[in-house]
């Protein structure tokens, strides 16, 4: 427990949509231990971001909620945390950054005023003590002519650049924490790489854990300790990187990995998993992913396969893998 | 940007022009004028006021002649008021102003807060019930509604004054005075505030719901900051944007009056006078006040501009 940051256990987080409730979290679990970097892999609407949303508990009660688990942040279940003890924690605690710098800054605040703000609202300091930290953080995340960007406002920045500030402002209090939803989604690729570097090095400078949700596997493979894959709200396999990389077990992340563009190797055509992810609001009891799976079987469209312990401390949820252990 | 202001000013006059030709022709157009709606006049008073006016003139060279005066400051001469229209504006638009403004700030106030309110509550029993008060305000014509509010509060109750802007057969000077006339306004401020209050709840209900989705509201929340913040830092702000045009269309009717709130509570404001110039055909002096409006209304415009470089640093102008 003392060397475990986050621990997340059986997190079900549901979304109300037209179409009905849907599970967007389905019985989660997975724990982050001390100065590690977890990812949080899958495709778009997988349920990766409703991960991080639950953890921050920032799901609007209007749209959806979790409806069971634990999630336990240093011991204490933020779950059963009051709503101005879990606001204390956030940003100070366990800071997120998010996908699309360019509008997650407020356009008509400086980016300065937005830099101190988690400062001075978590840290009994003065406004200049919290300018001149707001001056150090612009300095360490890489950006020079501080004072010139402390009293500028986001449409003057890039992409990069905001990304920068964002993270930045997740720093500002020291978070044991740092929840990244797809940081480098909307950058261009040269500019993704300075921004993972970054993270990397704070990461590390910092003792910080991070959870690092993406859908790019280049990105898993340059700074995870620890993949966790997802499908349709569910976690489907999970391991350390290296191992995840070079044994993949459950079809669906051998698919993903295939999927993967290789330098230096010319393919006619990359290879797609067929199919779409299922609707979550009219899933049955099956495997997920049956649909499609090319290795489908006849029980993988009545049950669910549980996740399983594998010898080399992967885990896996799949029926092809089950075999082993039952019979 | 004072140069972008001077460049604005500069623009302002063709648009300036184009009014006055619009305003002066429309109403110089129009068959019938002061004189020949008295029936009294006989014929040769009639042609000896007509030469005195300036009626037998071309119609083209009277509005350089009117052109000119306006030029000089001179709005024109009232018939009906046998004064100049300068003075008679300035005798009844303060009457108006007060009410106006009076009401537009609880109007502005209310209305925000109300929005705020709706939106963050969306669909909620306070939201729905607020949405069927404002429409029904809205949906109230506003003769009736001042009949409506004068019955219960002047009539049934005996709260208020019915009419008029100080208590008939009163001298009360000071305070005194001050207290009357309040008394007199709470009336037509209350019925122009109904009316007006509906179309902007809505309006800032739907920018306020629009805000509240955007990505910097959730970063906000991340930071931990405390849901006012959030809400009147963060989002107020940007909501309150798209409203510098509508304000600075409210400014101008600050001035115009009220037609019909005014003439249901006898209050001598400019609007009642309006209405009584057209009934007589006083058209100098309309032409002279929405002259007057025109420039309002264009300076007001320039101002939003201002407003939205000072308030909204992504349309800030380059030095």
């Amino acid at each position: 427990m003392g060397n475990t940051v986050l621990d997340v256990k059986n997190l079900l987080t549901q979304y109300y949509t037209n179409g009905g409730v849907i599970k967007a979290v389905d019985d989660v679990s997975f724990s982050i231990p001390k100065g590690q970097t977890v990812c949080l892999v899958g495709e778009s609407g997988c349920g990766k971001s409703a991960v991080a949303m639950s953890i921050m508990g920032l799901i609007d009660g209007g749209s959806g909620g979790i409806k069971n688990g634990e999630i336990l942040f240093e011991g204490k279940d933020l779950l059963k945390l009051k709503k101005h003890e879990l606001r204390q924690l956030r940003g100070n605690d366990i800071s997120m950054i998010f996908q699309e710098p360019m509008t997650s800054l407020n356009p008509v605040l400086t980016i300065g005023g937005q830099i101190m703000e988690p400062l001075m609202e978590h840290e009994l300091i003065s406004k200049k003590e919290a300018k001149k930290r707001a001056l150090e953080l612009i300095e360490l995340v890489g950006i020079g002519r501080a004072e010139e960007i402390f009293n500028s406002y986001p449409h003057q920045l890039s992409g990069g650049m905001l990304q920068r500030i964002m993270i930045a402002i997740a720093l500002a209090c020291s978070p044991n924490l740092l929840i990244a939803d797809e940081p480098t989604t909307a950058l261009d690729v040269t500019i993704q790489a300075q921004i993972l570097d970054l993270l990397r090095s704070l990461k590390e400078q910092r003792d910080m854990s991070m959870l690092l949700i993406t859908h790019d596997l280049g990105v898993v493979a340059e700074v995870a300790d620890y993949v966790i894959v997802m499908y349709a709200g569910k976690v489907i396999e999970e391991g350390p990187v290296v191992e995840l990389f070079k044994n993949p077990k459950h079809p669906y992340t051998k698919g993903l990995l295939k999927a993967k563009p290789v330098i230096n190797q010319r393919q006619e055509e990359l290879y797609t998993i067929a199919g779409q992810v299922p609707n979550l609001a009219t899933l049955t009891p099956s495997c997920y992913f049956s649909e499609r799976c090319e290795q489908c079987m006849a029980i993988c469209k009545e049950q669910m396969p549980k996740i399983n312990d594998l010898d080399n401390g992967q885990r896996v949820a799949c029926w092809l893998y089950e075999e082993v252990t039952t019979v | 940007m004072k140069g972008y202001v001077v460049k604005r000013l500069f623009y302002m006059i063709p648009t300036l022009f184009g009014a006055s030709i619009l305003i002066f022709f429309l109403y110089s157009l129009v068959p019938g004028n002061f004189i020949d709606a008295d029936q009294n006049l006989t014929a040769e008073r009639k042609a000896e006021l007509y030469e005195l006016h300036g009626y037998n003139e071309p119609v083209v060279i009277r509005y350089f002649i009117w052109l000119k005066n306006l030029l000089k400051g001179d709005l024109g001469y009232s018939l009906q008021f046998q004064l100049p229209v300068g003075e008679v504006i300035g005798n009844y638009i303060w009457s108006s102003f007060i009410v106006a403004l009076a009401s537009l700030i609880l109007t502005w106030f209310i209305a925000i807060l109300v929005g705020i309110v709706s939106a963050i509550r969306q669909y909620s029993i306070w939201d729905t019930f607020i949405t069927i008060i404002v429409f029904a305000a809205m949906a109230t014509p506003s003769f009736f509604l001042g009949l409506v509010i004068i019955k219960i509060f002047a009539v049934d109750l005996g709260w208020l004054p019915a009419g008029g802007m100080i208590s008939t057969g009163s001298n009360f000077t000071g305070w005194e005075y001050v207290k009357d006339v309040a008394e007199h306004m709470i009336l037509p401020v209350l019925v122009l505030t109904m009316l007006g209050i509906g179309g902007l709840t809505r309006y800032f209900r739907t920018n306020m719901l629009e805000v509240i989705k955007q990505d910097f509201m959730r970063t906000a929340r991340a930071k931990g900051l405390k849901e006012r913040v959030v809400i009147f830092k963060h989002g107020l702000r940007n909501a309150l944007l798209p409203a510098i045009t509508l304000f600075s269309f409210e400014l101008p009717a600050l001035f115009g009056g009220a037609i019909i709130t005014e003439q249901i509570f006898n209050w001598p404001g400019i609007g009642a006078i309006y209405m009584q110039a057209f009934s007589v055909r006083d058209y100098p002096l309309l032409m002279g006040f929405t002259m007057f409006i025109a420039v309002l209304t264009v300076l007001s415009n320039l101002l939003a501009d201002i407003l939205y470089g000072i308030a909204d640093p992504r349309v800030r102008v380059k030095k």
